[in-house]
């Protein structure tokens, strides 16, 4: 970890640097979601940064991204525009889906975030399907997908993971386990003592599993494939285990529910990626408490200058309500 | 230049062209190169344009759609077959949730430009999970074209054209058509999407259909004809979007609307269309619209049940009869119709 640390300082600031902007974005979403200008769900991933900002640093800018409901962190991370995915959870005209997708369905084409949607494992196949035209155009990009633990659940996700195999398809699949579909734990809904990733590999996929919450780990485990994936090795499938803070969707807590207990929501808080990377940088030297200061300052203005986009913004005009159905 | 060649073999050709003219176009599905090559549509295609791009497919049919939804997004025009309608119901939530939204929820930044094949039909006992006629679905869906040729000229036009469009467009082929000739056109020829064609032209009644069901109506009005009734056939071609432009001209000429359908009469197109014509030309009417579709139950199997389950000439000619106060005997109908009820016979062959 030192070593990588001294070598590569640029990288080990910008992960820290990426996950706090994805923080302090959900944390400003959660506080300002009560003033009811942001009229549509959203799922925030506070608590699972690091997965989304290693993967995102780890592709290349061509690189296909794909993802789901809870996409922020995902879109972020590959760097997508803060002020667009604001303004189109405000809905406004100047929204990454110009108000039509809300939170659940972002947009950035020109870092080749292709989209998310909230039908779960419903992007499984789409990120296989540009891994396959990938191998059309013979580039060396690479698909990569972003999932829940609930997705593997759907048979979608065996017949996408199926094809790519068979097809030696350059996709990587991202498979963020948090153990809880909405409130469905995985002991209801998955037989105990499995491992995704062990299952997938038995499909063929060479997989591994991680800490998802180790910002580093995540980063390194998914460079080491990348390359691989870029030759033509075909699939590669990780599994992360991470946690989400905040409730499935919305701007609360809710282990009120019973779901899940106050000990386990607080043993992962104490796991919280973004402290841990942070304590980590500041004891190797790399950055001072000044240095993260002047970080949280620099990100704080952007979200609040998004904010205030987002806010002056205009609503799209209610005569596109029916526009866009069909491509010209 | 024309010639004449079957239903079949003209969408073979739309598909030989389409992947001559654009290297993006690719195609695949369950069998696609097998040696029947899905009712001889197929056939060569993997020949001529490697495997690369006509391939066979894992029976995974939600995820190839997702597959086909992904690579339209980076620039390829995917076509996919399926050799029954039925089969793709496994893949709804791609096409719904997916492909045919895409477009709209992204503010209009990526289109999924996909060609997706549905044979449907009837006969020889195909039953309840064979011969399901369920285009209405597919149109009530925002965002989908739907596309229903019944002539073989059409079937190429209209196939060349699907593929070339910037949306998904479901493309619904009657196996009772695939032996069907036609002149056709060679070259790049184009139907267009949306664009109904007036078959017959008469003055007593409009008779909106689709599909083989058009077989059927062409069949029927030459009898209405020797009994002195003339009709306007409308084949609808599309069923999203419809052309209602022709359809209320027609109607506002003739006063009268049957409307026939090869699917259940319960929301189906048939019914769309006598909705649209008693809102828009309700003062043109001089009689209620009618519509000849199928009963509102599974299909059957047993040729039994099948002989009252499926309509076809006789129906119309009743029906057209009685809306325009004649009563035709309809026995040379069955004179000319030698096949069993359950094959399509080739007692008509047109021209159109």
């Amino acid at each position: 970890m030192k070593e990588f640390i001294s070598k590569n300082k640029t990288v080990a600031i910008e992960l820290l640097y990426k996950m706090k902007n994805i923080r302090l974005v959900e944390e400003t979403i959660a506080r300002r979601y009560s003033e009811w200008k942001m009229r549509c769900p959203t799922h925030l991933c506070t608590g699972q940064e690091s997965v989304a900002v290693a993967v995102g640093t780890a592709l290349r800018k061509d690189d296909f991204v794909i993802s789901t409901h809870r996409a922020h962190g995902h879109y972020l991370g590959k760097g997508g525009s803060l002020k667009r995915m604001i303004a189109e959870i405000y809905g406004k005209s100047t929204g990454c889906s110009k108000g039509k997708g809300g939170s659940m369905h972002l947009i950035d084409k020109s870092v080749n975030f292709m989209g998310s949607t909230a039908i779960v494992g419903g992007t499984i196949p789409v990120g296989v399907g540009l891994g396959l035209s990938i191998t059309l155009k013979k580039t060396d990009q690479i698909s990569c997908v972003f999932f829940g633990d609930g997705s593997i659940e759907e048979g979608v996700f065996y017949e996408s993971v199926n094809f790519a195999v068979l097809k030696k398809l350059p996709v990587l699949f991202i498979c963020e386990n948090n153990f809880y579909s909405v409130y469905s734990p995985l002991k209801v809904r998955q037989p105990e003592g499995r491992k995704i990733y062990e299952m997938v590999a038995a499909m063929g996929c060479p997989s591994q599993c991680g800490n998802g919450n180790d910002v580093l780990e995540v980063y390194q485990k998914v460079n080491s494939v990348l390359e691989g994936i870029r030759q033509g090795n075909g699939p590669f499938f990780f599994e992360f285990d991470t946690y989400r803070w905040r409730e499935h969707c919305g701007h609360n807590f809710d282990n009120d529910l019973g779901y899940r207990t106050q000990e386990e929501y607080l043993s992962w808080k104490e796991k919280d990626p973004v402290c841990a990377w942070e304590t980590i940088l500041l004891e190797a030297g790399v950055i001072s408490t000044k240095d993260i200061e002047e970080m949280e300052n620099k990100i704080n203005k952007e979200i609040a200058n998004a904010f205030d986009f987002a806010e002056k913004s205009p609503f799209p005009d209610t005569k596109e309500v029916c526009t866009e159905i069909y491509s010209e | 230049m024309t010639r004449k060649i079957t239903y079949a073999q003209a969408i073979n050709e739309a598909m030989v062209q389409a992947m001559e003219m654009d290297k993006s176009v690719i195609c695949y599905g369950l069998g696609v190169d097998d040696p029947k090559g899905v009712f001889g549509t197929t056939l060569g295609l993997k020949e001529k344009f490697g495997s690369e791009r006509v391939f066979d497919m894992p029976t995974s049919e939600n995820a190839m759609t997702g597959v086909a939804i992904g690579a339209s997004m980076n620039g390829i025009r995917p076509v996919m077959t399926h050799q029954r309608l039925d089969f793709f119901l496994l893949a709804m939530d791609q096409l719904v949730n997916n492909a045919a939204k895409w477009h709209y929820m992204f503010g209009g930044q990526t289109s999924v430009p996909i060609t997706i094949r549905l044979l449907l039909g009837r006969g020889w006992g195909q039953g309840p999970t064979h011969s399901q006629n369920l285009q209405a679905w597919f149109a009530h869906i925002p965002g989908l074209k739907v596309v229903m040729p019944t002539t073989a000229a059409d079937a190429k036009g209209l196939l060349l054209s699907s593929i070339f469009d910037n949306n998904p467009v479901i493309f619904i082929e009657h196996r009772w058509l695939h032996n069907l000739e036609g002149e056709v056109p060679e070259g790049d020829y184009r139907v267009p999407i949306g664009k109904a064609q007036k078959l017959r032209t008469g003055d007593d009644i409009t008779i909106v259909s689709l599909s083989y069901m058009t077989i059927e109506a062409l069949h029927a009005i030459e009898i209405l004809g020797r009994n002195g009734i003339s009709c306007d056939l409308i084949d609808l071609r599309s069923v999203n979007p419809i052309d209602w432009e022709m359809i209320y001209g027609s109607v506002r000429k003739t006063k009268k609307l049957l409307a026939l359908d090869t699917a259940a009469e319960s929301f189906s197109v048939a019914s769309e269309v006598v909705a649209r014509v008693s809102m828009e030309c309700f003062n043109d009417l001089k009689c209620a619209p009618k519509r000849i579709a199928l009963p509102d139950c599974p299909t059957p199997t047993s040729p039994a049940l099948t002989k009252v389950f499926d309509k076809g000439a006789v129906d119309i000619v009743n029906m057209a009869g009685k809306m325009t106060g004649k009563n035709i005997d309809t026995g040379e109908i069955s004179k000319h119709k030698t096949y069993p009820h359950d094959v399509p016979g080739d007692w008509f062959k047109g021209p159109f």
